[in-house]
């Protein structure tokens, strides 16, 4: 009896070892993500990787502009090039839809990593179908829109006088969108070269509607309802309200800003332009380096509240996900790897050189929020994300927001009402092809 | 039954190779050309003529599915295709009027040798030896109104009022031909100081006999003498212009909203950036390509009158 089950247990034992996939072999591995600093920690944590497993991690980087380019054509390609890589959150309903990115529900909810993350971040970054529990990447670096300011003219004393004597309130942090626009104004100077405020205005990828969202969203209005409706929501009153004040605010800009995006907001900050500048968070480690002729008295915070006191954030970062075009190795190496990243100490250790973790109890530590001066607010932040449509048709939506904003905040041509009519049309059109609504 | 050759094998072939006719090594040279082409070229053209008539997304895993004429019908019945068009039409008509404006010009004018004028060429022929992307970048610093020193050079001192060359909807696309033209004027130059150069000296001799005056032996000698030349210039312009990418993506990406936006800028978007459109896009490259097979054809019946004259 003994004997057989032996037996049993051994054939058992090397059943298993030859249907269960290991990830024996993989001695490296490769994550694609776009280029920028967030692209060189992460490569620091692979380099930590390396050193406790052996498997070197290779992070290769893309200009933004190109990135999305390149992994699409690496997706048609169905290439493997890449194991991993750190998709935006509009890729992932294209990615999932189109057989892209390998399935994680199961990876993620066995080890209880999904608990470890924001749930915005996990909504955004991972899921797909929205409110399915399906998830295809872990949330990576945590991002959103924040603004930066000059404290040295915020708390000058003549300026706050002049303020306050103008406005009748006292100047300081914007609590509201219409605080935001008075003191735009105030700060708008060309005779002294000094402007109030800088907006995204590029529109070749995502810039001017990830700017615009802030207002928007702040301001009661969204891109659809529930049912994918964009007549009537689009262009409600509020979004209408919304694009005019973002329009104003682009009055207020330095010139040549008519093309600005992350870059450019820094740029026109640290040259003494702008006294506040929108910006990604993961954008603002540069100004608090010696880069920053105003690095001490760069203040920071987060989206002001719209009329009914809703305050959003439009939602930028990434999530990591596997290369469905890979070997069944590599594809457990890969989960390896996360795995091993989800770890509330490497975590940590992304925080302090710089990730935005996702990891809740990182970013609810008092650490954190005193790493850079800025994790306050983006901590805040966090709690208040949205983002644009992340169905598999969001670069045909994207691509007209970006124009009909562009035309009209940039352009100056037609009205809000003109330009929110027209994507109201174009996004009900390209989502009554795609069947979401009739 | 036939003897066994008693020639070397060596000879043997030695006789075989001085039987190849010369058609057959022609052949045999032209073919490794001939199947990179098909593959290269053919193919992917037959096939993409294929996906113009299909709903296919590359990205994607659903094979493409037949739609008829379906594409070129949404294209040809989209009022921004019609845009874009017009913008590229706009553009290539003004582009290369310009071009062939100065490039005529700067080879009348560096016709006559002076001290220097090799050295005076080379640095004019410069600007298209240039890469596109480096100039778009040079080219929005200088049209920077902030820093830029176009305006400074134009006498617009006060930033308020300055213009903003690639932010305006009315100076755009101005700006984006300023830049063309500053690159490819030269190259209609170097074919027009070819032209020139080819007209023998006596035909000048016989005119100035005959008292003719600048202007009727620029008229009746220069021009005609030149223009198979120019004509060439302006097709091979005309045909870039109607391409234009790198350059319009580089400097405006299209915008402010559509105002820049070429039918290659349109091309690219439908085809990339978000869309992946790819039976869709396909149709509007053969669009593009009818268009530019057109207006090429105007351009060779106009060359080879001039020829014929």
């Amino acid at each position: 009896m003994f004997k057989k089950q032996l037996f049993a247990m051994l054939v058992l034992a090397l059943t298993l070892s030859i249907s269960a996939v290991s990830a024996q072999g993989v001695t490296e591995l490769t994550i694609w993500w776009a280029q920028w600093a967030p692209a060189d920690f992460l490569q620091q944590i692979g380099n930590d990787y390396e050193a406790e497993t052996g498997i070197k991690v290779t992070v290769v980087q893309t200009p933004w502009g190109d990135y999305y380019n390149r992994v699409g054509t690496e997706w048609a390609a169905k290439g493997s090039s890449f194991d991993m890589v750190v998709g935006d959150s509009q890729w992932v309903g294209q990615a999932v839809t189109q057989g892209h990115y390998v399935e994680m529900t199961e990876f993620m909810v066995s080890r209880g990593i999904d608990k470890t993350v924001t749930p915005a971040t996990l909504q955004y970054y991972g899921e797909y179908p929205a409110r399915s529990g399906r998830y295809y990447a872990y949330p990576t670096e945590g991002d959103a829109n924040g603004w930066a300011y000059r404290k040295d003219l915020f708390e000058d004393p003549e300026e706050m006088a002049a303020f306050e004597a103008a406005y009748g309130y006292a100047l300081g942090v914007p609590e509201t969108w219409d605080q935001l626009r008075d003191i735009a104004e105030f700060f708008t100077r060309p005779d002294e070269g000094l402007y109030g405020v800088a907006v995204y205005t590029q529109d070749d990828y995502d810039a001017i509607t990830m700017g615009f969202e802030n207002v928007f969203f702040s301001y009661g209005a969204d891109w659809a309802d529930e049912n994918f409706n964009t007549l009537g929501v689009v262009n409600s009153p509020e979004a209408v309200a919304a694009l005019e004040l973002y329009a104003e605010l682009y009055s207020f800009a330095p010139p040549g800003t008519n093309d600005a995006f992350f870059q450019e907001m820094n740029d026109v900050f640290m040259n003494g332009q702008a006294a506040m500048i929108m910006n990604y968070f993961a954008f603002f480690p540069v100004l608090a380096s010696d880069q920053n002729p105003y690095q001490n008295s760069t203040g920071y915070f987060s989206m002001p509240a719209g009329p009914n006191g809703e305050r959003y954030a439009a939602l930028g970062g990434q999530g990591i996900s596997i290369n469905n075009y890979i070997s069944d190795e590599r594809k457990q190496a890969s989960f390896d790897f996360i795995e091993w990243f989800a770890q509330e100490d490497v975590q940590r250790r992304w925080a302090e050189l710089g990730g935005y973790t996702c990891n809740i109890a990182v970013l609810e530590s008092p650490e954190f929020l005193e790493i850079a001066p800025f994790n306050a607010a983006f901590a805040e932040t966090m709690t208040f994300v949205k983002d644009f449509f992340n169905i598999p048709e969001f670069g045909r939506l994207l691509e007209s927001a970006q124009r009909n904003l562009a035309t009209y905040v940039v352009a100056g041509q037609g009205t809000a009402q003109e330009a929110l009519d027209a994507m109201a049309e174009e996004m009900d059109a390209i989502l009554a092809e795609a069947g979401y609504v009739e | 039954m036939n003897p066994p050759s008693t020639l070397p094998l060596a000879a043997r072939h030695a006789g075989r190779r001085q039987h190849m006719s010369d058609t057959r090594i022609v052949q045999l040279f032209v073919l490794p050309t001939m199947i990179l082409l098909i593959l290269m070229n053919i193919l992917p053209l037959i096939y993409s003529l294929y996906l113009s008539f299909t709903r296919f997304s590359v990205i994607s895993d659903v094979p493409p599915e037949w739609v008829g004429i379906q594409n070129y019908i949404t294209i040809l019945n989209d009022q921004r295709f019609w845009n874009n068009f017009a913008i590229t039409g706009r553009y290539a008509l003004v582009s290369v009027t310009f071009q062939t404006l100065f490039g005529f010009g700067l080879a009348l004018l560096l016709r006559s040798k002076f001290r220097g004028s090799g050295l005076v060429t080379t640095l004019i022929l410069v600007p298209m030896m240039l890469s596109p992307i480096v100039v778009a970048v040079f080219w929005k610093l200088i049209f920077n109104p902030s820093v830029g020193i176009l305006n400074y050079l134009l006498g617009f001192t006060d930033i308020n009022t300055s213009p903003e060359w690639l932010g305006q909807p009315d100076l755009a696309l101005w700006a984006v031909i300023i830049v063309d033209v500053w690159m490819w004027s030269p190259f209609v130059m170097l074919l027009a100081l070819a032209g020139l150069s080819a007209i023998p000296d006596y035909l000048y001799e016989a005119a100035a006999i005959d008292r003719a005056g600048a202007w009727f032996q620029f008229r009746r000698i220069t021009l005609p003498q030149v223009m198979p030349l120019l004509l060439i210039a302006v097709l091979f312009r005309t045909i870039e212009a109607f391409k234009q990418f790198d350059l319009v993506m580089g400097l405006t990406g299209g915008g402010p909203g559509d105002i820049t936006e070429t039918v290659s800028i349109r091309l690219y978007k439908l085809a990339f950036q978000g869309q992946y459109d790819t039976g869709m896009s396909s149709a509007l490259a053969y669009i593009i390509l009818v268009i530019i097979i057109a207006v090429s054809n105007l351009y060779i019946r106009q060359l080879n009158k001039a020829r014929g004259a």
